[in-house]
């Protein structure tokens, strides 16, 4: 059986590799999804620690219960981003962040 | 979870991230989304959260990739052409994913790793008699069967419309306005 220092593990390093995503790539797209691999490796997070900590002999729902929102805001967000993203893309003809610089002092 | 499933899905998982990562075509990052999200829903089931872990293959690698690639066909983007990367940014991230990831060994050096503890149906059914009768019922036949199975979406519907009701008309409306925010962003301008 894994146990609780794995999952935290493979969470852990899910997020850096979603942190360095957004920090490194210049297409706002991909940065976009790279946001959603460290909503995911939170969500990870959750459900491990859910687990690990029985209530009455069954799961912790609560931490489940947080996960089923963050997924559902996650939905709307990403809804919410790529219009703007489509809106940006229709005045500026670009999705690359370096090209994005008008407001640059 | 057997150990080899963990390490099959986790791996799975990581290098889906990885290719996102690396990967200069926005469709193909997309599709390796996928991958990384179908191994962490493996994990997930492994963790016995089953409508969680299908929640995530239906609306992640489902509904929210279809509208990734759904926005890259409409922009027509092509295989990014490759930049001269610029030296500041390219160090001060992969300074920070460095500290994070020491910070990261750090704080599980310290805390004490446990197994899965096994889960005990006959008190989850004694909890849920008063509660729910259904619930306790269906408890008590997977620990009369001597199955470590559980009625998951009875517990999470339970919860869900008793305690949490309210959360979850907030977020009824927090989708409501998200859908009509999109439409309002997508219109084209009047110019």
């Amino acid at each position: 059986m894994a146990g609780l220092h794995s999952y935290l593990l493979v969470s852990g390093l899910l997020f850096v590799i979603g942190l360095s995503g957004v920090v490194l790539r210049r297409n706002i797209i991909v940065m976009f999804m790279c946001l959603e691999l460290m909503l995911s490796a939170a969500n990870l997070t959750l459900i491990a620690f859910s687990r690990f900590n029985l209530v009455d002999g069954l799961p912790d729902y609560h931490g489940q219960m947080l996960v089923f929102f963050v997924i559902t805001v996650a939905a709307a967000e990403v809804a919410v981003g790529l219009a703007i993203i489509v809106a940006l893309y229709r005045s500026r003809q670009t999705i690359q962040t370096d090209d994005l610089n008008s407001m640059r002092g | 979870m057997p150990l080899p499933l963990f390490w099959f899905f986790a791996v799975l998982m990581l290098a889906g991230g990885l290719a996102v990562v690396i990967l200069r075509n926005p469709v193909a990052a997309a599709l390796a989304m996928v991958t990384s999200f179908v191994g962490l829903a493996g994990l997930f089931i492994g963790l016995n959260a089953y409508l969680v872990g299908i929640i995530q293959i239906l609306v992640y690698a489902g509904a929210i990739m279809v509208l990734f690639i759904f926005i890259i066909m409409l922009l027509d983007l092509e295989t990014e052409e490759r930049r001269a990367p610029k030296a500041v940014p390219i160090v001060g991230g992969l300074g920070i994913v460095l500290a994070f990831t020491i910070q990261l060994i750090g704080v599980l050096g310290n805390t004490p790793s446990s197994e899965p503890p096994p889960l005990d149906l006959e008190a989850g059914a004694a909890h849920y008699a008063e509660i729910s009768p259904g619930i306790s019922k269906k408890l008590e036949a997977a620990h009369e069967a001597g199955e470590e199975r559980i009625p998951d979406v009875n517990l999470v519907g339970q919860l869900m419309f008793t305690q949490y009701n309210l959360p979850l008309q907030i977020i009824g409306v927090l989708l409501l306005v998200a859908t009509v925010g999109v439409v309002v962003l997508s219109k084209r301008q009047p110019t």
